[in-house]
């Protein structure tokens, strides 16, 4: 990425009366970016009265802040839930998000840099197969034998029929489509999902949610990391092969460095799609795995909005991530231009 | 994310070729990833399409879903929910005609162009005539639920929230992203502080946005009261909680548009603006020009990837005001989760379909009208 070059720097400054407008606005924006965020953060600190009998704005001056709301969710009646409805938050994002961006970039790096040649008539006999399926399912034939039915005539339709069609797909559709599944409002999914996971009694689980949240950022991880990775020079690569490495060698000493850039702008961007992520959580958990959005939002069903303690809840959900967000602004920004141009 | 097009794939392969073995481990990078997909996506969104044709009924120990047919989406569409999904049709004033018979007299022109420039496939057309009729039945939705009389529905209300957020977003981001690309003290610290609002989950800036728009208690109040606004209640009112979510939309989606603009900005070459300042262009010429061209791919791209995420909102509307007045700010997303939540799996699936089928139309739409020419052009 280039910068502006400082020879240049006088084009880029604006002249006074400029200046001004420019100030005037952004600090507009600050204002109306921060202030909510201020107003939750004294709000922490309030007494009900306080929060109840009108607005108060700048502790010590004319409130008297309270520590209160900080006891009760971090050492008081509430703590044993936040606790574990914290530990639920963090372990599955990290893993999920470690998890996607494996298997994610191993995908993207295959999209990159061989070439996939999937026959269409393989596609379309899988897709009639899976089709006869729930068409079975609907007709009443008990789901074994669906199943049993369909992989058994996929089988034969792959060993006679689809020998006979050389039409294949490329790695520009493969990545089409894989891209193409963020598209898919996860409403439309979960309730299968919801009885999958039911079947296998993973409601309510770590796995369950991190299994699901891999399946729903994997299209952005392939989108960046298949860009970020056709901008790496291949040279390194084949020099590795012929020293002898295997692919999975190359791959995961020599191609995963040199995109760390790019890694960590996608592992940022995942990881707070899933840190915050409400939908699934909110289908797929009760009471143990419960993450803490759905906690957040539940408290305003059972009790009536309490600010004081939701406040500090908020506060301590989102602090992590925005310490992220401050240390690797630029990674952020870089990473996403890549596939944005691309597209 | 039209990733189909410009074929820039490894055009070395790193190695030959070879026996089967060679094949397996160039599957194996992306095998896990396509059963994740098959599993996750492709399988449950067959399972779902069932699920949306059939009715859940308790059964002697447990429930089974029994098939319904097209009934559940009967019922959205014309049957009892149709209040709910498209909302209660009013009857338009002579301007509300005028705006259909101008959007039916465009669209007409549109396929007629299509015909007498290009050539013509079976398929273009095909899909032309789709999306002209879908783009009709929207504006017609349009007309008929805001006229005298009518309520807009979840649908309308969904691509509300798209559509409005989604333009007022861009414009703020693209005025923010310029004016800090410019060399000004400071300009490291707005960066970062104009980044946070994306950060913060969506359930967060809802209650945050609820203590804002409380016009007693909250911190504006003394400006509420100053406007004689002070027993108006935001969410009370269908358009002001509509204008409440979409304030918070705006503020929490704002930096998106922002940071992938002010980086974009960053990276345009500098020689045709100097070019342009040698030649005595001003600021807006410049701007107007070089810039905003300059922009128009990383542009298209964006509007892009939050049309698609935007469509899914559902936090906010459901802790802002619960859909609430009525239904008045539910989301399709929002309206599928109440209907599971009582206990009518197959309606949910349906609403959760029809707002599949509504994303898809939308984003090829914008495939092949916007993004296409763009990239002709530039």
């Amino acid at each position: 990425m280039r910068l502006f070059r400082v020879s240049n720097a006088s084009l880029y400054t604006p002249r006074p009366v400029g200046m001004l407008i420019t100030y005037i606005v952004l600090i507009f924006w600050t204002v109306v970016v921060l202030f909510p965020l201020y107003w939750m953060f004294v709000t922490s600190f309030k007494l009900p009265i306080q929060v109840d009998s009108g607005p108060f704005y700048i502790p010590f001056v004319d409130f008297q802040p309270s520590l209160h709301a900080w006891q009760y969710i971090l050492f008081g009646d509430l703590a044993n839930d936040t606790r574990r409805q914290y530990l639920n938050t963090v372990v599955v994002a990290t893993t999920s998000t470690i998890l996607v961006m494996l298997i994610g970039s191993a995908a993207a790096y295959g999209l990159a840099r061989f070439h996939y040649r999937p026959r269409l008539g393989m596609i379309v006999a899988f897709i009639l197969c899976v089709l006869l399926t729930v068409v079975l399912a609907i007709l009443r034939v008990p789901v074994q034998f669906g199943i049993l039915i369909g992989v058994a005539l996929f089988v034969i339709a792959m060993l006679t029929i689809v020998k006979r069609f050389h039409r294949s797909l490329g790695n520009n559709d493969i990545a089409f489509w894989m891209v193409s599944q963020r598209v898919l409002p996860p409403v439309a999914v979960v309730i299968p999902i919801y009885i999958m996971f039911q079947q296998l009694k993973l409601l309510d689980t770590w796995p369950a949610l991190i299994i699901t949240y891999v399946a729903a950022n994997l299209p952005i991880v392939v989108w960046l990391m298949r860009d970020y990775f056709l901008t790496i020079p291949i040279e390194l690569e084949e020099c590795a092969a012929i020293d002898g490495a295997s692919r999975y060698r190359t791959f995961w000493s020599i191609v995963l460095p040199l995109a760390v850039p790019g890694l960590v702008a996608t592992f940022l961007f995942v990881l707070v799609f899933a840190w915050n992520e409400y939908l699934f959580a909110l289908f797929l958990t009760n009471a143990n795995a419960q993450t803490l959005p759905v906690s957040i939002a539940a408290q305003n069903a059972t009790r009536g909005p309490q600010w004081w303690y939701m406040s500090v809840l908020v506060l301590i959900m989102i602090l992590p991530v925005i310490i992220m967000a401050i240390l690797l602004e630029r990674y952020m920004a870089k990473g996403l231009l890549v596939g944005a141009v691309k597209g | 994310m039209d990733v189909a097009k410009t074929t820039s794939v490894a055009q070395v392969q790193v190695v030959p070729r070879r026996a089967r073995t060679d094949q397996f481990s160039t599957a194996s990078f992306i095998l896990p990833a396509v059963l994740i997909i098959l599993f996750l996506s492709i399988f449950p969104l067959l399972v779902s399409l069932y699920v949306s044709m059939s009715r859940l009924q308790f059964a002697r120990g447990g429930v089974e879903l029994n098939f319904v047919g097209l009934a559940n989406y009967a019922k959205l569409l014309v049957g009892i929910d149709q209040t709910r999904f498209l909302g209660k049709f009013g009857t338009p004033n002579i301007f509300g005609w005028l705006v259909l018979g101008l959007v039916a007299l465009g669209l007409a022109y549109w396929i007629v162009q299509y015909i007498r420039t290009t050539r013509v496939t079976a398929i273009g057309l095909a899909g032309r005539l789709i999306l002209a009729v879908f783009a009709m039945s929207l504006a017609l939705l349009t007309v008929l639920t805001l006229a005298d009389g009518g309520r807009p529905g979840t649908l309308w209300v969904t691509l509300f929230y798209v559509y409005v957020g989604i333009a007022v977003q861009y414009a703020l981001g693209l005025l923010l992203a310029y004016l800090c690309a410019q060399h000004i003290p400071g300009r490291r610290f707005f960066r970062v502080v104009f980044l946070l609002p994306m950060m913060i989950t969506p359930v967060g800036v809802a209650y945050m946005f609820r203590m804002m728009v409380d016009t007693s208690v909250g911190p504006l109040a003394p400006l509420w009261v100053v406007l004689g606004l002070r027993d108006v209640s935001w969410v009370n009112n269908p358009w002001t909680a509509r204008g409440a979510i979409l304030v918070s939309d705006i503020w929490e989606w704002t930096p998106f548009m922002f940071i992938v603009l002010l980086a974009a900005l960053e990276s345009l070459p500098t020689e045709p603006i100097e070019a342009a300042v040698v030649d005595g262009a001003n600021k807006w010429q410049i701007f107007r020009e070089i810039t905003l061209p300059a922009l128009l791919p990383v542009s298209t791209t964006l509007i892009l990837i939050r049309m698609i995420e935007a469509f899914k909102i559902i936090d906010l509307p459901n802790i802002l005001t619960s859909g609430g007045p009525g239904t008045a700010t539910e989301s399709m997303t929002l309206e599928s989760y109440f209907v599971w939540r009582a206990l009518d799996v197959g309606g949910s699936a349906a609403v959760a379909y029809l707002l599949l089928f509504v994303v898809t139309m939308v984003a090829t739409a914008y495939g092949v009208l916007v993004r296409r020419r763009v990239e002709v052009e530039y």
